[in-house]
């Protein structure tokens, strides 16, 4: 079996790449067939690297925030700067890091394993995906360069389209772009799942990531393009001065809201749907145990992308919308959330019974239920009218969309990482390290964000770099848990890039997990498998026993543990 | 210095009833944190790797469990909507007797007009105990009226107006927001509001500030800008336009066969955008008066056109 040699430390043939088998990544060196390439498993990959680049700049963006806010005076930043630094902060974040995050790198790495495929169904268009979100970047990185935009991520008019003296048509035009990548992998995605499933990898036989890529898939297929219009609509009016959004020029600047929340409430399912397919997968293995409820988890994936079209309004509660309107918005807003609700208890369920190890995965998983409940709950504040008129554009919305977005997404997008870097890299990543990183992120996540409710039922303003005295020692809080997370960022960064040489050498299946992509070598071979799969058992048939902790691992014959063998032989 | 309070002032009428509102969910969100994390924890701890608790009769899926665990929330949750839909329908409907004040944003103060005459800027004077209606509208871009004290909030678009009402319940000052990013110095928008007893408010009404009351200025733009040669204010006479007596808060039978309110918002449009509704009976002739009027202007001849009662004409 390949990839099985017991590690010895510093002998020159365990170190790089795993050389046992020919797999994706030592097939060629060459840079053109990496910039080539039409292997998913290679997209994957570059996605990750352009997208790790972005959370860092956007990271950096981040770190000058919490710095400007730790006093009440304007010290670091001028206003100007501020409004430039959050704006690039949320903007980058949410369209180059945030969106494509899962999606683009382990759904694209994975999908096709996990339905036992030879590669996804078009994939030249995955390549053009991965052209068409660098050239998006491009044109984030000129705005940098030129001088930064303003607007807030959510250019709202007439002051994007009229007032802003920054580049906002470049920064809209990088958006545009990024925006295509993501119709180009949806469409990618459902076709892929539709047609290219092994014999016996029936719908409900599909592990819950790939059913909550497709949920995300059709978001991203149906809202996309309206954002891709209306920024493109910003830009006409900003250039040309036609009357769209501008009411000097005959506009409405509430349709603007309309159009850009009609894309921008469902892009945030974009961002938690495939986490919560990660935390699925995380759960069942980590529990030793079949999922709790798979199709309730299956249908809630499809009833959020559905129903999360229709609340876009919640974000429009003062903006003027008609009271009827907005009490529809907020009855909505309400039933969205019990699909969620039902992926926790569901999660929670799970662990009932199991054999529950805490492996660096797991406590990521474990940290996304945790962060992901109050980020969920505190959605029931906002989406009550008379709470959201006080809350609304407060500090309470900013601690409540980043407990879902960073403390859900990024969670479980760092879980998924761990649990699949063995597959993706063929070598393990240090275990102690893997686990005080996800301690560390949840303690800082949790003070960095924590005294943003309370500041903001306070009264405190977003996008604010001048606050009243009282607001203080929350913010220092703040700023002092934003330290700690961005340590516990950094640390896997390294860990990461040091086990690419260093680290123990995986095999096929370290956790002794169920699927597809488990039964393949590590790094798989570009063809995937040796020979197409056939499925003939259940999602998540995990057994209670053999125990398959990574230390017992290292020293034992996967063969002889039995895990894990391909259904074909 | 590190002064740390954690909650904001209640200050106006609705302010209890939102935080009531706040604490139900606080409650509610409790309840259901603790279950998860208890369970959560109870499990990870009994069920760990190796122990010895028994895991015998394993269930992957119960219909009835799944049932109950979306049918309670469910309920919960339609339940707390009811009860603050009902708290902000109730912010939308102001009491008639109300005392308007008139705002303009811009980038980045807050000016406001009051109908005896005063005006201020980032600052904002109003009565205890006493209803008072904002009618706020933007030069520029959106800017959005924030005052946590009242718990009150709504943006302020240009090219029309928006209202907000409350009823403020203790003297003192507070802080004034703008929570729509509008620019440069978006932090810098804001101010107090000053709540006075009624005796010390009109003490400070009376106050010299040099201005005529709007109405009065109103009517003068309504003269300078030829207004009366058309809208006549004898209702027999027949003008080129309707006459404007009487005519705040009634229907308006218009040309399309429409009928609407006209509140300060149509008789706004009626002076920007004079083709977009026009009165049965009537040509569409009257010239835009955008750009000529500012948006203090129009506030003013608002309020004198709302003060044209039908009984003797001027209040």
């Amino acid at each position: 079996m390949v990839g099985m040699q017991p590690v010895e430390k510093g002998s020159p043939r365990q170190k790089g790449l795993v050389t046992s088998h020919e797999h994706y990544l030592n097939v060629d060196y060459s840079v053109k067939s990496w910039l080539l390439t039409t292997d998913h498993k290679r997209i994957g990959l570059l996605y990750l690297v352009s997208i790790s680049v972005f959370f860092m700049l956007g990271g950096i963006y981040a770190m000058l925030i919490r710095l400007e806010l730790l006093t009440p005076q304007a010290d670091v930043l001028t206003g100007d700067m501020y409004n430039k630094v959050f704006t690039l902060h949320g903007f980058i974040m949410v369209f180059f890091f945030l969106i494509p995050s899962i999606p683009a790198t382990m759904g694209n790495f994975l999908i096709p394993l996990m339905i036992g495929a030879k590669d996804l169904a078009f994939p030249r268009l995955n390549l053009a995906s991965w052209y068409v979100y660098s050239i998006g970047g491009l044109f984030t990185v000129l705005v940098l360069a030129l001088g930064g935009v303003d607007t807030g991520w959510t250019f709202y008019t007439p002051y994007s389209s009229t007032y802003s003296n920054s580049y906002v048509i470049l920064a809209a035009l990088g958006a545009f772009f990024s925006g295509f990548s993501s119709i180009f992998t949806g469409i990618n995605f459902i076709v892929t799942i539709h047609k290219m499933r092994a014999p016996g990898m029936t719908w409900f036989r599909l592990p819950l990531f790939v059913w909550a890529h497709y949920a995300t898939s059709i978001i991203m297929i149906l809202g996309t393009p309206v954002i891709a219009i209306t920024l493109l609509l910003v830009g006409i009016e900003r250039l040309f001065r036609i009357g769209i959004f501008d009411p000097a020029l005959g506009g409405d600047p509430i349709l603007f809201q309309h159009l850009f929340w009609f894309y921008s409430h469902p892009a945030v399912y974009i961002m938690i749907l495939p986490s919560m397919g990660i935390i699925s997968e995380l759960i069942t293995c980590f529990s030793r145990k079949r999922i709790f409820g798979y199709n309730f988890i299956a249908f809630s994936s499809m009833a959020i992308a559905i129903i999360g079209f229709l609340v876009w309004g919640h974000h429009m509660f003062v903006s003027g919308q008609s009271v009827y309107a907005g009490m529809i918005f907020s009855v909505l807003s309400y039933l969205v959330a019990i699909p969620s609700a039902i992926k926790v208890f569901n999660w929670t369920a799970t662990l009932f019974k199991g054999q529950i190890s805490y492996d660096t995965p797991m406590l990521y998983a474990l940290g996304f239920i945790g962060l992901f409940t109050v980020g969920g709950l505190t959605g029931l504040f906002l989406a009550a009218l008379a709470i959201d008129v006080h809350v609304h554009d407060t500090y309470f919305v900013v601690a409540h969309f980043h407990y879902i977005m960073v403390g859900g997404t990024l969670m479980a997008y760092l879980g998924g990482l761990h649990f699949w870097w063995p597959k993706i890299t063929g070598r393990l990543y240090p275990e102690w390290w893997g686990r005080l990183s996800a301690l560390l992120i949840f303690a800082g996540f949790n003070l960095t964000f924590f005294p943003q409710f309370l500041v903001g039922y306070m009264g405190m303003p977003r996008r604010y770099h001048v606050y009243p005295d009282e607001f203080q020692v929350l913010n220092v809080m703040s700023t002092a848990g934003s330290s700690i997370l961005a340590i516990g960022y950094l640390v896997p960064l390294f860990y990461f890039l040091w086990s690419l040489r260093y680290g123990l050498v995986a095999g096929p299946n370290p956790w002794g997990a169920i699927g597809l992509e488990w039964t393949t070598p590590s790094p798989p071979p570009t063809e995937n498998f040796g020979e197409t799969p056939v499925v003939t058992w259940e999602a998540y048939e995990y057994q209670p026993d053999p125990p398959t902790t990574q230390q017992q691992l290292k020293d034992t014959d996967l063969d002889a543990a039995g895990i894990g063998a391909p259904a074909a032989k | 210095m590190w002064e740390f309070p954690l909650f904001p002032d209640q200050a106006s009428t609705i302010a209890s009833g939102v935080d009531g509102i706040y604490f139900l969910l606080v409650g509610l969100s409790l309840f259901f944190a603790v279950t998860v994390f208890f369970f959560i924890l109870f499990f990870a701890i009994k069920y760990r790797r190796g122990s010895k608790a028994d895991r015998s009769g394993l269930v992957f899926e119960s219909s009835k469990l799944e049932f109950t665990w979306s049918f309670i929330p469910l309920v919960l949750a339609l339940t707390v909507f009811v009860i603050q839909a009902k708290a902000y329908f109730d912010l939308y409907r102001p009491p008639i007797d109300a005392h308007e004040i008139y705002i303009v944003g811009k980038q980045w103060m807050w000016k406001a007009q009051h109908p005896e005459g005063q005006d201020e800027i980032n600052e904002l004077h109003v009565p205890l105990n006493r209803p008072v209606r904002l009618i706020m509208t933007s030069q520029d871009v959106i800017h959005s009226f924030y005052i946590p004290a009242f718990r009150v909030k709504q943006d302020v678009l240009p090219g029309r107006y928006t209202s907000i009402w409350f009823e403020a319940t203790r003297s003192g000052t507070y802080h004034l927001f703008c929570t729509e990013y509008c620019g440069t110095d978006h932090s810098g928008m804001g101010g107090s509001v000053i709540v006075m007893p009624e005796a010390e408010y009109q003490q400070w009404l009376a106050g010299d500030s040099g201005n005529v009351p709007l109405a009065q200025a109103g009517e003068a733009a309504f003269q300078q800008l030829g207004c009366a040669t058309c809208h006549q204010a004898d209702p027999q006479a027949q003008g080129r336009g309707p006459s404007l007596l009487g005519l705040f808060g009634q229907e308006v039978q218009l040309e399309s066969g429409q009928t609407v309110t006209a509140d300060e918002e149509y008789l706004r449009e009626s002076i920007i955008n004079p083709r977009a509704k026009i009165v049965a009976g009537y040509s569409s002739i009257m010239p835009t008066y955008q750009g000529q009027i500012s948006d203090e202007g129009l506030q003013q001849i608002v309020a004198y056109l709302k003060s044209l009662k039908v009984d003797g004409g001027e209040q």
